[in-house]
Parts: C-alpha cells; sequence; structure tokens
C-alpha cells in the first residue's frame, strides 16, 4: 500500500544544501509532502479501478436480472397451476372396429372439471352458477367444498362436454380448471354393448387420465388397447354392425311381444366360430356404464349381466339334436330307425313324460321333429352315461367357451358330478346339464358345418384353423341337418317357415331352475337353435327367451315365442349377410343328396 | 502560544448556501429516484386494492399510506441531502447508535405481527423496523472506522469494523433476519474492497460467511426449504417463486394489461417484496426492465461519483450506502425473475413499507449528500504513510 517509489533526497545533496545555508527541515517538509500526495494519488487510483471492477459487476447483475426476465416473459405460461405429475400418464386408448371397419369404439379429447378452492374469487357465485350448470351438484355442497378450510383441490366432474366446458369457462372462476381427458366414446350407443362392455377411469391426473377396460373386450384386450404402441392401430372384431343392429331391433321386439323379462342371441359363422352378432338384452350404453345393484341382482334383469356368453341356463330339447347325433355317429340308430317311445319312461323312481303322446314307436327323426323327451331318453340310457359325457365333453359342453372375453371365461357350464343314467336320460333332452347359448350356437355349429369342432371367436383377423378335429362324420352332419329342417317343414319349429331362406332348427322350453332348488312351474327358458339356409349351413343363430310371459300359458312353448323371433331374425339378417333368397318347394335335404349322386 | 501571538490560522469556508444547493446536487440522481417514487404509486395502485379488500379497508388505502411514507421518506432525503459529509458522519453515527439500541431492545418491546420474526416495533399509528434505519447508521459507522484506520496513528479501524460488522450480523441472523444481515455483509465487503484490503483477506471473511450461510441452511427449517424449492428443476407452482415466475411469463413483454392480473390476489406479499410480479404480469417486463435499468444507472452513476472524490470517509461511506441500494435492488430483482432464491426483501422506493421508505429516503439524503459537487477536486492529504 506504501508508496515509496520516489527515493529520498540523496544524502550528499543534504551535506551540499547544508554548505549552501539551505534549510534541510524545508526541504524534508517538501519531500514528505510529495511522498504523502504521490501516495495519496496511487490509492486513489487504486480505489478507481476497484470502483471500475465494482461497475461491471454491478452491471453484469442488472443485465443478468433484465435478460432472466426476458427468457422468462418468452417462456410460456403454465396454464394449469397444477400440471406437475409425477407419472406420465396414459390416456391413450386402440380404436375398435367391426369387420367392415366401422368404428365400435374410439377416443375423443375432452375434458374434465376440478376446483381450486384457495384460488377462487367468489366461491358463492360460483357455486350458484355452477349448480344452474350440472343440475346433479347441489349448490350447498359446491359451497361447502369450495370454503373448506385448508383445501387445494377436488375433481368436481370426470367428463364435461364441451358445451358445458365453454359454460363454466364464461363464469370467468380462476378457481375452476380443467383437466385433458381422452374419452372412450361408443358412437353406436347401446349396440353390441355387451361384447364392447366399457371402461372407467383409472390414474387420474391434471393432463390425462388412464382409461382401464371394465368389462367386455375393454376389459379382456385391456393390455392391447392401452399399449402406446398400439394407439394408432385398431382392434378388428368379427362383429358387423349392422347385422349387431337388425338382431338387437328384432330380439327387442320380440322379447316385448312375448313379454319376457330378457333376451339373448347368437349370430355364430358355423365354419369358423366368428361371431358375426351377439347380444343380451336389456342391454346398456357403455358410454354411461350403470353402477351399482341393479334389480336386486336378478341376473335376469341386470343390463350388465351377459346372457349370451356368461349366463348358463339349462336349454332343453335343443339337447335332443345331441342325443341324436350321438346315436347316429355309433351306428345305433339311422334316421328312420324306429324307437320305442311310448307315453313315459322310469328310472330311479322318477318319471318322464312327454308334453303329447306321439306313438308307441318313432322312428329317430320324428323322436327329434315331434321332440319326444320318451324316446330320446330311452335312447340315451341305451347308449349309457360314460358315452354321452364324452360326446359333450368333445362338443364344449363341459368347460367355459373359448370366447375372447373375461365373462365367457366364467360361463361355466354346471352338470351332476354322478353321471348316472338318470342323468344321462334328462341331460339327453337338455336339463341337469346348464351352458350358455353361446354353447350351444358352438355344438350346433358342429352339428351342421360337417361335422367339425369350432372356437367361437370375437376376432377377425385370426387366421382360420385348418386343422380343426372332426367330431361327427360328414354323413351325420348331412342327417342331422335334415332333420333339423324337417322341424321347421313339419315339426314344432313350423313358425320358422319362411319364403325364400330354408331355415333349420330345434326348439327347446326348459323350465327355469329356481336357485332354492327345483324349478319355476311357469318359468320358462325358451330356446330355438337354428342353422341357415339349409342347404348349406353358413351360420348358426341361437335365439334364447327369459321368462316368455304371453297370455296364453299354454303358447308359452319355445314353437310359440321364440320360433317366430328367430324366424323375423334371419329375414332381417340374410339380407345384409348376402343370402338370396332361394324359391323352390321344399324338398327332403337327404333325397336332395342322393339326387345329386 | 502560537495562535496568541500570530492569531489562528485562516480556513477556507466551503459554502454551501441554498443557492448552490441546487446546482451542487446531483439532480439527474435525484429525477431518477422520484421516477422510481412515481412508479411505485403506479403499482401500488395496481397491487395493493387485493389487500386492502382482504383486510377490510378502503380501496386504495396502502396506496394513500404509501404517499404519506414516500413524502417523508422524500423529505427526509432532501433535507439530508443538504449536509456537509462532515454532518452525514455525525448524524449517522448517532442514528447507528439509536437504531442499534432499539435493535438490541427488540426482544423486549418488540412486536412479532405472526412473520416468523420480531422485527417491529409498534409505535400505535405505525411500526417501526429498526434494522431498516440502521443500515445507513452502520455504512456512514463502517466507513468513519476505516477511513480513520488510515490515518496516520490512526485507531485500528479495520479490526474494528470487523468484530462490530461480525457482532451485528450475528444479532441479525438470531432474530432471524438473514436478509438484513445479506444487505451489512455486502456494504460491508464493499467498503473493504474499495478501501484496497488485498484479495487473500477479503477471500478469508468470504470463506466465515460462506461457513456461517451453511449453518444457517442447517439450522433453520425456513432457510432449507426456500433455497431446496429454488434448486428443485421442477418450480412448484404454489410456492411464491411459482407464482412470480409464471406472472412474469403471463405477462410478456407487454403485460396483459392493466387490472388484468391475478397474481396480486394469490402473493401474500404482492404489495411489498413481489411487487415486480404484478408490474410484469400487468405491464409487462418493459416496465421491469425500466424498473432495473433505474437502479442500475444509479449505483453506476454514484460509482462514478465516487471515483472523483478523494476524501476517504467520502468515498467509503458513498460505496456502502450504494451497495446497500443496489444490492437490495438486485436482490429483490433477481427473486422475481427468479435469479436467486425467494428472500423477502423490498424494492426501494418502489415497494410498500413505512420503515422501508424512510430508510431508503435516509439512505439515499446521505448519499446525495456525499455525491455532491465540491470544491475540493485534489485529494485532501491527511497523513502521510511511508
Amino acid at each position: 500500500m506504501t508508496y515509496s517509489t520516489r527515493p529520498s533526497v540523496p544524502l550528499l545533496g543534504i551535506f551540499g544544501d547544508r554548505l549552501r545555508g539551505k534549510k534541510t527541515e524545508d526541504i524534508h517538509a517538501h519531500d514528505r509532502a510529495m511522498i504523502a500526495r504521490a501516495n495519496a494519488q496511487a490509492e486513489h487510483n487504486s480505489a478507481k479501478n476497484r470502483l471500475r471492477i465494482a461497475m461491471v459487476l454491478s452491471t453484469a447483475v442488472y443485465v443478468a436480472i433484465g435478460l432472466k426476465m426476458a427468457a422468462l416473459a418468452m417462456s410460456a405460461p403454465i396454464e394449469n397451476i397444477n400440471t406437475y405429475t409425477p407419472v406420465k400418464i396414459n390416456g391413450d386408448r386402440a380404436d375398435i372396429v367391426d369387420r367392415n371397419g366401422e368404428i365400435l369404439a374410439t377416443n375423443l379429447p375432452g375434458y374434465s372439471l376440478y376446483v381450486q378452492p384457495h384460488e377462487m374469487v367468489d366461491p358463492k357465485a360460483a357455486a350458484q352458477k355452477l349448480s344452474q350448470i350440472f343440475p346433479d351438484m347441489s349448490e350447498e355442497k359446491l359451497y361447502e367444498w369450495f370454503t373448506r378450510e385448508g383445501s387445494k383441490f377436488r375433481w368436481l366432474k370426470d367428463q364435461i362436454s364441451p358445451e358445458q366446458k365453454q359454460a363454466v369457462f364464461n363464469l370467468g372462476e380462476p378457481g375452476l380448471q380443467f383437466g385433458k381427458r381422452e374419452l372412450r366414446l361408443y358412437p353406436n350407443g347401446p349396440i353390441a354393448s355387451h361384447i364392447l362392455g366399457g371402461v372407467s377411469f383409472g390414474e387420474k391426473g391434471v393432463n390425462a387420465a388412464e382409461i382401464k377396460g371394465q368389462a367386455g373386450i375393454e376389459f379382456a384386450s385391456n393390455d392391447f388397447l392401452s399399449n402406446p404402441k398400439n394407439a394408432h392401430r385398431e382392434l378388428k372384431l368379427s362383429i358387423d354392425v349392422a347385422v349387431q343392429d337388425a338382431l338387437e331391433n328384432v330380439l327387442y321386439k320380440g322379447m316385448k311381444a312375448n313379454f319376457a323379462k330378457g333376451a339373448s342371441a347368437v349370430l355364430m359363422e358355423s365354419d369358423t366360430g366368428r361371431i358375426i352378432a351377439m347380444t343380451s338384452l336389456p342391454d346398456f350404453d357403455p358410454n354411461l356404464r350403470p353402477k351399482g345393484v341393479i334389480q336386486g341382482n336378478d341376473p335376469s334383469l341386470d343390463s350388465r349381466f351377459d346372457k349370451a356368453a356368461l349366463g348358463t341356463y339349462e336349454l332343453g330339447s335343443t339337447f335332443k339334436v345331441f342325443t341324436a347325433a350321438q346315436a347316429l355317429e355309433n351306428g345305433v340308430a339311422n334316421p328312420s330307425t324306429m324307437l320305442k317311445a311310448g307315453r313315459s319312461v322310469q328310472q330311479n323312481g322318477y318319471t318322464i313324460k312327454d308334453f303329447h303322446f306321439y306313438g308307441e314307436q318313432l322312428s329317430l327323426t320324428d323322436i327329434i321333429v315331434k321332440s319326444s323327451n320318451v324316446g330320446t331318453a330311452r335312447l340315451a340310457r341305451a347308449m349309457g352315461p360314460e358315452v354321452q359325457k364324452k360326446f359333450l365333453g368333445e362338443l364344449g359342453f363341459l368347460e367355459p367357451t373359448s370366447l375372447e372375453l373375461a365373462e365367457a371365461r366364467r360361463g361355466q357350464p354346471l352338470y351332476p358330478q354322478r353321471w348316472t343314467n338318470l342323468s344321462a336320460m334328462t341331460i339327453s333332452y337338455g336339463h341337469g346339464l346348464a351352458a350358455t347359448p353361446l354353447h350351444l350356437a358352438t355344438g350346433y355349429a358342429t352339428m351342421v358345418n360337417g361335422g367339425f369342432k369350432v372356437n367361437p371367436t370375437l376376432f377377425q383377423d385370426i387366421p382360420d384353423d385348418l386343422t380343426r378335429s372332426r367330431i361327427i362324420s360328414a354323413k351325420t352332419s348331412m342327417q342331422i341337418r335334415d332333420m333339423l329342417r324337417q322341424v321347421v317343414t313339419r315339426g314344432t319349429a313350423s313358425f320358422a317357415k319362411t319364403k325364400g331362406y330354408d331355415i333349420g332348427g330345434k326348439t327347446g322350453t326348459a323350465e327355469k331352475l329356481n336357485p332354492n332348488g327345483g324349478y319355476y312351474v311357469n318359468k320358462n327358458i325358451n330356446t330355438f337353435a337354428s342353422a341357415f339356409p339349409m342347404s348349406d349351413p353358413k351360420y348358426v343363430l341361437v335365439v334364447v327367451l327369459d321368462e316368455p310371459n304371453t297370455p296364453d300359458p299354454k303358447k308359452r312353448t319355445a314353437g310359440w315365442t321364440v320360433v317366430p323371433v328367430a324366424k323375423d331374425i334371419v329375414e332381417r339378417v340374410a339380407p345384409l349377410l348376402n343370402i338370396r333368397p332361394v324359391y323352390t318347394p321344399d324338398l327332403p335335404m337327404v333325397a336332395k343328396v342322393m339326387n345329386d349322386g | 502560544m502560537t495562535e496568541m501571538i500570530y492569531g489562528s490560522m485562516s480556513v477556507p469556508v466551503v459554502r454551501e448556501s441554498n443557492s448552490n444547493w441546487w446546482y451542487t446536487i446531483d439532480r439527474v440522481m435525484l429525477s431518477a429516484v422520484f421516477l422510481l417514487f412515481a412508479i411505485g404509486l403506479l403499482l401500488s395502485m395496481a397491487s395493493s386494492p387485493a389487500l386492502a379488500e382482504k383486510n377490510g379497508l378502503a380501496e386504495f388505502y396502502y396506496t394513500q399510506r404509501q404517499f404519506i411514507f414516500g413524502s417523508l421518506a422524500l423529505i427526509t432525503m432532501l433535507i439530508l441531502s443538504r449536509f456537509s459529509p462532515t454532518m452525514v458522519r455525525r448524524l449517522g453515527v448517532l442514528g447507528f447508535f439509536c437504531a442499534l439500541i432499539a435493535l438490541l431492545a427488540l426482544p423486549v418491546i418488540g412486536t412479532n405481527f405472526g412473520k416468523g420474526a420480531t422485527r417491529w416495533i409498534s409505535l400505535g399509528f405505525a411500526s417501526v423496523q429498526p434494522s431498516e434505519f440502521l443500515k445507513p447508521g452502520f455504512v456512514i459507522m463502517i466507513a468513519w472506522l476505516v477511513a480513520a484506520g488510515k490515518m496516520k496513528n490512526g485507531p485500528p479501524g479495520r479490526l474494528m469494523a470487523t468484530l462490530l460488522t461480525g457482532f451485528l450480523v450475528t444479532v441479525l441472523a438470531l432474530q432471524p433476519d438473514f436478509g438484513q444481515a445479506t444487505l451489512l455483509l455486502s456494504a460491508f465487503f464493499a467498503i473493504m474492497f474499495v478501501a484496497g484490503f488485498n484479495y487473500i483477506w477479503m477471500f478469508c471473511v468470504a470463506v466465515i460467511v460462506m461457513l456461517g450461510a451453511q449453518f444457517a441452511y442447517s439450522n433453520s427449517e425456513h432457510v432449507a426449504g426456500r433455497i431446496d424449492s429454488f434448486l428443485s428443476a421442477d418450480i412448484d407452482p404454489y410456492t411464491q417463486i411459482g407464482y412470480a415466475a409464471n406472472a412474469i411469463s403471463n405477462g410478456g413483454f407487454l403485460g396483459a394489461g392493466v387490472g388484468e392480473g391475478t397474481v396480486k390476489y394469490k402473493l401474500p406479499d404482492a404489495h411489498t417484496d413481489f411487487i415486480m410480479a404484478v408490474a410484469a404480469e400487468e405491464y409487462g417486463v418493459l416496465l421491469c426492465w425500466l424498473v432495473t435499468g433505474v437502479f442500475g444507472f444509479i449505483v453506476f452513476r454514484s460509482f462514478m461519483k465516487l471515483m472523483r472524490t478523494g476524501d476517504h470517509f467520502t468515498r467509503f461511506a458513498g460505496v456502502g450506502l450504494t451497495t446497500l441500494l443496489g444490492a437490495q435492488s438486485m436482490i429483490n430483482l433477481g427473486v422475481a425473475a427468479r435469479l436467486f432464491p425467494t428472500k423477502g426483501m423490498t424494492l426501494p422506493f418502489i415497494s410498500y413499507g413505512g420503515s422501508s421508505l424512510v430508510a431508503i429516503g435516509i439512505t439515499f439524503g446521505f448519499l446525495l449528500a456525499l455525491t455532491r459537487e465540491r470544491s475540493t477536486p485534489t485529494p485532501i492529504i491527511q497523513g502521510i504513510t511511508r
């Protein structure tokens, strides 16, 4: 710090000065003054330099602040203040389409509504106006939410429409905020509702919410649909939405006309097992899937219950066809073999009777055509329970179907633990074994498609099974087709006669199982299992009415109730399936085959 | 004896009359101060009605009070600016001791406004924050000590100044008032820096300060939370920083429009510590730039002025006062711009606050007094050092 570059006056100089008589004190004083002045000047310079450094530094800080402000001003404001979500939630979901590419389920960008009470300007007015926009929310409750101490966040609505969003936006309340949502939309409403199922929101964030399948294919194929890789792909179902719509319409009218509690139907490709249409009534709108307990958990009335793929029923006389096929296949009888029938048959103290008396002896064909319980039961007893169980097992009646719905996988048929002679006799005409209508359709597909096992499926794009296992011979299948056709032309399903389409099928009228034991007396499950066109059965149609309640109790059999409905369905659906009506006189199928050579 | 024989030595008297006050005062700086005060009133009108409404007061209650206190501050400033450096020194030292006594008496007579620290003395119509008034006096005191230490046979000024600063910073940190402690330290360092103390010594003191800061961080959840919040990459939008940063983004360069801002409803300190967030949201970053520029200009200009003076005390005191102003404005603006962690610090002349306004008036009055043009362009020889 000390400035001392200026040397003191040389000693010699001082001596010289003294000799010349000058006052050395003045010189010294002058020197000291000069040194002090120089030191002060130097220190001043040093201070100036340091002040310059301070100026540069402070200016730099102010410039940095200005630049940072500019950077902030150019950055996009964080619109939703609550965007901080630690995990990215994937709200995307693949579309579901039918076999022709028509959209069954898709996503729409939408909004949810939430509130940040601490940011509200006027909670009272907001509560009042919001309750006007959403009549299901009470003003008092909203106000209580808005003014709750320490409350910072609350969901108000999971989904709101664009109109509602605009209305809320117009309130100008900063505490009411919108969260982005992908909304799952089913443009066809309730059509194919049980197949599609529906979704619910899983993990919810402000920017997105996870969509989770709740039932149906949305649930069963959730992994595929929610995988972000598949967001721009689509899941193609074997459903034809036009056919599905027609089926549901006609079935609904039939259900109402017969005063039934419920109804279901399955339309399947008999060769491949692909489901073209499948429905269960009453149904629901998957856009607004119902919640909670409905109608006391009665599956007949719960719209969410899938009667076609999940509900198991004793399907009655439709099973006689399997007994007949078993007999034909085992060589026990041919269609014209006369078999003992009679008024009744006893087994273990039980008596099995017919609806009417059909004669002491009936041909196998007539047993089916007239639907004789006694004849079928005797035939089944003659063949034995083991053979029957094995045969029904091959047809898939002992385990759930392979349909790609979680509901179908739970459709486990019910059958007796000990498969006795009596069991065999009742099962031969469809009592004592409960299966789903889908099981029945699958079994009938085998009956009419030349004898091949089919696995029901909802997917259009799975390859056809080329190594299908044969269960009955082509000849047996042909003979069964002839019988089924005769049931319509001269048997219990005569109401299925229609010009242009040769339907064949078997009726089934079963008393409904009482969950508390035994059977209800006047509650029936009416079934018609059919195939068309019978000359070359491409499609299997099973229609079931749950508790038809027509005014005349004697007309509550399948032939009176469900057969006309099935006929109407075929008339509506066949043109959609590109089947041309053929106007030729009825010919017995076997004769036709013989004529063909 | 000498005086009896020869009479007193004639001493040249520098006359500082009313007439030459106008010509010696730094009028540009004065204009800058009035500009800041005007901006402060404008922003008060924007920011304080929200608070007044919340507290059930008249709409412009806080604006009126700001005008009254601001006028008081400006008058104080003008009066003080008339004084000579010697008078400044005497007044400053006197004020320092008064404020020190008030500060030390705080635990006994202070009022806690529920903000986590006892910093105020309530006088009924207004409350006084002694630490605000301590600052200008402190700077004068330190400058005096250091300047005296430079004189031949002077007191050990450097040591005394260091000890005094250490004591005061400790007292303030215990209050706890880390903001004021930071300002005192900044002023002390600036004075030491300009006084020419070597870099190694300053580095050592800086290390001690860092250790102290580390101690504060690990012993005060309040401070630690704010620093953690600043260091985290994602802005938690519910912190004050989050609101402020969002307000600046919202405003953009030209602002959302007068009365269109929302941050004033969200931030409790919108009219004091986060006044710049309100300014940015409603008037845009352009106004923020203006304010930042004016502060930068004031600091730059007073350093320029201080380069001319040869008087140690004047230079040191001027540097200390400028640093007080500069550091306070830098911290306030930097916090709003998310450059620093949240630190409650008013923006000189602009933020609401009686004590703060009057104390800034005193600070600036002293500074104006010290930077006046004087007829002593050459360095004054105060002593000889070898």
